[in-house]
C-alpha cells in the first residue's frame, strides 16, 4: 500500500467537495463540501509529511484544522443570520455580492 | 559731401546724419501723440456726454497736434542740416534681461513731413467731417476713432524702433477697421472692414518676421542699431527683411498682391476714405521701405523687387480705375495706382526715396481734396456713388468743381500744378535708374510713362462723367436729359465747413509741388535721413521725357474727353471689351484670392476639423468607449452568485495547474 493512495484519496475527496461546493444550492451542503476540501488537503500535507520524513506538512495541518474550526463557527453563524432574514438557506437567494 | 565728378553711378555720398537727443521743442515732440489719444480715450469713454461738442474736442485734439508739429518744424528749419535728426526717449519699455528696448521717438526730416501731412489734412478732414456727419448720431464716436488714427500714425511715423512703429502700424489697422466699418449696421461695410482688416494681418505676418529678424541679427529692434549694423549683416538676410518689410508695406499700402481690400474700404464715410485710405495710412508702407533704406541699401534683390511691386501696382490699379463706375472705387484703383509710382520710386534707392516721399506730400493734397471733392457730390446727391448717374454738375456746385478740377490737373501732372513737379521726377529717375541691368530704366521708365497716360484717361473720365456732358439725373421735374424715370436729385454746393477744407487742400494741389522744387528744396530737406543723391542722366534726354509724359497726358485725357466729354455717357454700362469686364471686376483679383486663397483655406480648415472630430476626438472618446464596453462585459461576470464564483475560481487553478504541469513535463 504506496502513499500515492493517500494522495489519490485526497484528490477524490476534494474533488466531490469541490463538485458538491459547485453544484449543490444549500449553503450547509456548501459548507460540507468545503470541509470536504480542507481536510483532503489535511491528507495530503500528511502524506508529503510522511513521504519527505518532515514534520512541517502535519504541522500545516493542524493550522488547517484550527482554521477550518474557526471558519465553522463563522460560517454557520453567517447561514443561520441569513436564514433567518430570508426564510432561506440557499446560496443562490443570496446574490448581493453583485455589483 | 561731395562727390567725385568721375562717379557714373549715383550713390549715396554721406553717411546718415546720426541722431541727437532731443532737447527744446524736440521734447514736445511726445505731445503730438498725446495729445489725440487722450481726446480719443475721452470721447469713447465719456459716451454720449460728450455728443454735443465732441466734434469739436476731435478738431482741437488735430489743430493742437498740428502746433506742435508746426513749432518742431520751424525751429528744425532754424537748423543746420546735422542738428535735424533728434532722438526723444520717453521710457523704457522693454527692460527684459539682457534685452532692454526703449521707447523713443525719431525727429527728423521724414518724420516731420509725415507729421506736417498728417495734422494737416486731417485736420482739415476733421474740419469737414463736422459737416459731412452732420446728421450722424454717432458723429462723437466717428470723431474719436478719427483721433485714434491721427495719434496711430503719428506714433507710426515717430516711433524709433521697428517694435515701436508696429504699435502705430497695428493701430493705424485697427481704426482703419473701425472707419471702414462705421456704418456696420449693414453687412456689407462690416464684410469690407473685416476684409481690410484680414488683408493686413497678412502683411503684419511680413513685419512680425523682419522684426524677428533683426532681433536675430542684430539683437535689437531700435532705428539707430540696426542701420548701423545694417552694412556688415549678410546680403541674404538684409534680402530676407527687406522682402518681409515689403510685404508688410504691401499690406499696408494696398499694393499687388494684398491690393484688393482697399476698393472694398470706400465702404466706410467720404472723410475717412480722403484721410486714412488715400491722404495717410495706404502711404505707411513708402514709408516703411523709405525709412529701412539702409536696409535696402544691403539688399539690391529686395530692392528689384519693390520697384517691380510698385511698377506692376501702377499699371494694375490705373487699369481698374478706368473701368470703375463708382467714383469712390475709381478714385481708390487711382490712389492704388499712385501709391505704385511712389512705391516704383522707393524701389528705385536713394535716387527714388526723395521723390517718393515727395509724391506721397502732394498726392496727400490732391488725392485728399479729391476724395472730400467726391464726398461733397454724394452730399449734393442723396449718397449716390455711380458716375453714370451723374453730369452737368459743374454749375450747380461751383467750388466743388473748382476745387475737384485742380486736383485733377495735378493728378495729371499738367505743369505747374503739384503732380507734375512729382510724378515727373519719378519719371525721369525711373528711366534713370541703372545699376548693371540695361533693362531696368527702359522697363520702369516705360511703365511709368505709360501710367501716366492711363492716369490722364481714368481721371479726366471721372471728371467729366461727374462735372460735365449730360445730366443723367431728374431735378424734380420730370426733367431729365436721358430718360423719364432717372432718379430725382437736387445738387447743391456743400455747406462753408466742407467748401473750405477742399479751397485749401486745392491750393496746396495747385502751389506745393512748384514751391518745394525751388532749388531742390524738398530732396535738400530729406538729405539728412535719405543721404545727398547725385543725380544720374536718364537714358532718354530729360526734355523728351517730359514732352512724351505731357503728351500722354494730353492724349489720354483727350480719349476721355471724346468718350465721357463730348459723346453721350451710357446709363446703365455697356457690357464692354474683355478687358473692361475683367477691369470692372478688379482684373480678378477677388476671385484669384477666392480661388487660391479662401477656397482651399475653408477646405483646409474643414478637413482639419472634419480630421479633429474623427481622427483626435475619435481617439480619445475610442477609448473611453472600448474601457466602457469591456467594463460592461466584465461587470456580467459580477451576477452575484457565490457558485459561479467559485466555479471561476476553480477554473483558475485548473488552469494554473495545466500551465504549471505543461512546462514541467
Amino acid at each position: 500500500m504506496t502513499l500515492a493512495n493517500y494522495l489519490v484519496l485526497a484528490s477524490i475527496l476534494f474533488t466531490i467537495g469541490a463538485t458538491t461546493v459547485l453544484v449543490r444550492r444549500n449553503a450547509i451542503i456548501v459548507f460540507l463540501g468545503i470541509e470536504l476540501m480542507l481536510n483532503s488537503a489535511n491528507l495530503a500535507f500528511v502524506t508529503f509529511a510522511r513521504m519527505h520524513g518532515d514534520l512541517t506538512g502535519q504541522v500545516v495541518a493542524f493550522f488547517v484544522m484550527v482554521v477550518a474550526a474557526a471558519e465553522v463557527v463563522v460560517g454557520l453563524a453567517i447561514i443561520v443570520a441569513i436564514y433567518r432574514t430570508r426564510r432561506s438557506a440557499s446560496v443562490d437567494d443570496v446574490n448581493l455580492l453583485k455589483s | 559731401m561731395t562727390l567725385p565728378a568721375v562717379l557714373p553711378v549715383l550713390a549715396a555720398t554721406e553717411e546718415h546724419v546720426t541722431a541727437q537727443a532731443a532737447d527744446g521743442v524736440y521734447s514736445s515732440a511726445w505731445l503730438l501723440v498725446a495729445i489725440p489719444l487722450v481726446s480719443a480715450a475721452v470721447l469713447l469713454l465719456a459716451g454720449r456726454r460728450t455728443d454735443r461738442w465732441g466734434h469739436w474736442l476731435g478738431v482741437l485734439a488735430s489743430a493742437a497736434s498740428f502746433v506742435v508739429g508746426a513749432s518742431i518744424l520751424l525751429t528744425m528749419l532754424g537748423q543746420p542740416d546735422e542738428e535735424r535728426v533728434r532722438d526723444l526717449h520717453l521710457f523704457s519699455w522693454i527692460p527684459a534681461g539682457e534685452f532692454t528696448l526703449d521707447a523713443g521717438m525719431r525727429v527728423d526730416p521724414l518724420s516731420m513731413t509725415f507729421v506736417l501731412l498728417v495734422t494737416f489734412v486731417g485736420t482739415l478732414i476733421h474740419v469737414y467731417s463736422v459737416a459731412y456727419m452732420e446728421h450722424d448720431r454717432d458723429r462723437r464716436r466717428f470723431f474719436a476713432y478719427l483721433n485714434l488714427f491721427v495719434a496711430a500714425m503719428l506714433l507710426l511715423v515717430l516711433a524709433d524702433s521697428y517694435l515701436l512703429l508696429f504699435v502705430g502700424w497695428e493701430g493705424v489697422g485697427l481704426a482703419s477697421y473701425l472707419l471702414i466699418g462705421f456704418w456696420n449696421h449693414e453687412m456689407p461695410n462690416s464684410v469690407a472692414a473685416k476684409k481690410a482688416f484680414v488683408a493686413n494681418r497678412v502683411g503684419d505676418v511680413g513685419m512680425i518676421i523682419a522684426i524677428g529678424l533683426m532681433f536675430a541679427t542684430f539683437g535689437a529692434t531700435d532705428f539707430e542699431t540696426v542701420f548701423a549694423g545694417s552694412p556688415a549683416a549678410s546680403e541674404g538676410l538684409l534680402t530676407a527683411t527687406g522682402l518681409m518689410l515689403l510685404l508688410a508695406a504691401t499690406g499696408k499700402s494696398a499694393q499687388f498682391p494684398l491690393q484688393s481690400w482697399l476698393g472694398d474700404a470706400m465702404a466706410g464715410p467720404t472723410p475717412v476714405s480722403a484721410l486714412i485710405h488715400a491722404a495717410t495710412m495706404v502711404t505707411a508702407g513708402v514709408y516703411l521701405v523709405v525709412r529701412s533704406g539702409p536696409v535696402y541699401a544691403g539688399a539690391p534683390t529686395a530692392l528689384l523687387v519693390v520697384a517691380i511691386v510698385g511698377a506692376f501696382t501702377l499699371l494694375f490699379g490705373a487699369i481698374i480705375g478706368t473701368a470703375k463706375d463708382d467714383i469712390k472705387k475709381a478714385l481708390a484703383a487711382s490712389t492704388m495706382s499712385q501709391i505704385g509710382y511712389m512705391m516704383l520710386a522707393a524701389g528705385l534707392g536713394p535716387i527714388g526715396y526723395a521723390f517718393a516721399i515727395f509724391h506721397l506730400l502732394t498726392h496727400g493734397f490732391f488725392k485728399a481734396g479729391m476724395f472730400l471733392g467726391a464726398g461733397s457730390v454724394m452730399h449734393g446727391m442723396d449718397d449716390d456713388v455711380n458716375m453714370r448717374r451723374y453730369g452737368a454738375l459743374s454749375g450747380l456746385m461751383k467750388v466743388t468743381w473748382i476745387t475737384f478740377g485742380l486736383g485733377w490737373l495735378a493728378i495729371l501732372g499738367v505743369p505747374p500744378f503739384s503732380g507734375f513737379w512729382s510724378k515727373d521726377k519719378i519719371i525721369e529717375s525711373a528711366f534713370a535708374t541703372n545699376d548693371g541691368h540695361g533693362w531696368q530704366p527702359w522697363v520702369f521708365g516705360l511703365v511709368a510713362l505709360v501710367g501716366a497716360g492711363i492716369t490722364a484717361f481714368y481721371m479726366s473720365r471721372l471728371f467729366f462723367m461727374t462735372f460735365h456732358g449730360r445730366r443723367r439725373w431728374s431735378d424734380g421735374h420730370g426733367r431729365s436729359d436721358v430718360d423719364a424715370d432717372a432718379p430725382v436729385r437736387h445738387p447743391h454746393e456743400s455747406p462753408a465747413l466742407m467748401t473750405w477744407p477742399m479751397i485749401v487742400l486745392a491750393v496746396g494741389s495747385v502751389a506745393l509741388g512748384g514751391l518745394l522744387t525751388i532749388g531742390d528744396a524738398f530732396a535738400g530737406w530729406l538729405e539728412p535721413v535719405t543721404g545727398h543723391v547725385e543725380h544720374h542722366e536718364p537714358v532718354l534726354p530729360i526734355w523728351l521725357i517730359m514732352a512724351l509724359t505731357l503728351v500722354l497726358v494730353a492724349a489720354g485725357a483727350f480719349l476721355a474727353w471724346r468718350q465721357y466729354g463730348a459723346a453721350p455717357v451710357a446709363v446703365v454700362a455697356p457690357r464692354g471689351s474683355v478687358l473692361t469686364r475683367a477691369a470692372r471686376r478688379d482684373l480678378y483679383q477677388d476671385d484669384v484670392n477666392e480661388a487660391l486663397l479662401m477656397r482651399p483655406g475653408q477646405y483646409l480648415t474643414r478637413s482639419l476639423v472634419f480630421g479633429d472630430r474623427q481622427v483626435v476626438d475619435g481617439a480619445a472618446t475610442g477609448l473611453a468607449r472600448t474601457v466602457a464596453g469591456s467594463g460592461e462585459l466584465v461587470r456580467r461576470l459580477q451576477n452575484g452568485f457565490v457558485r459561479s464564483y467559485a466555479a471561476t475560481m476553480v477554473l483558475g487553478v485548473v488552469v494554473l495547474a495545466a500551465v504549471v504541469l505543461a512546462f514541467q513535463l
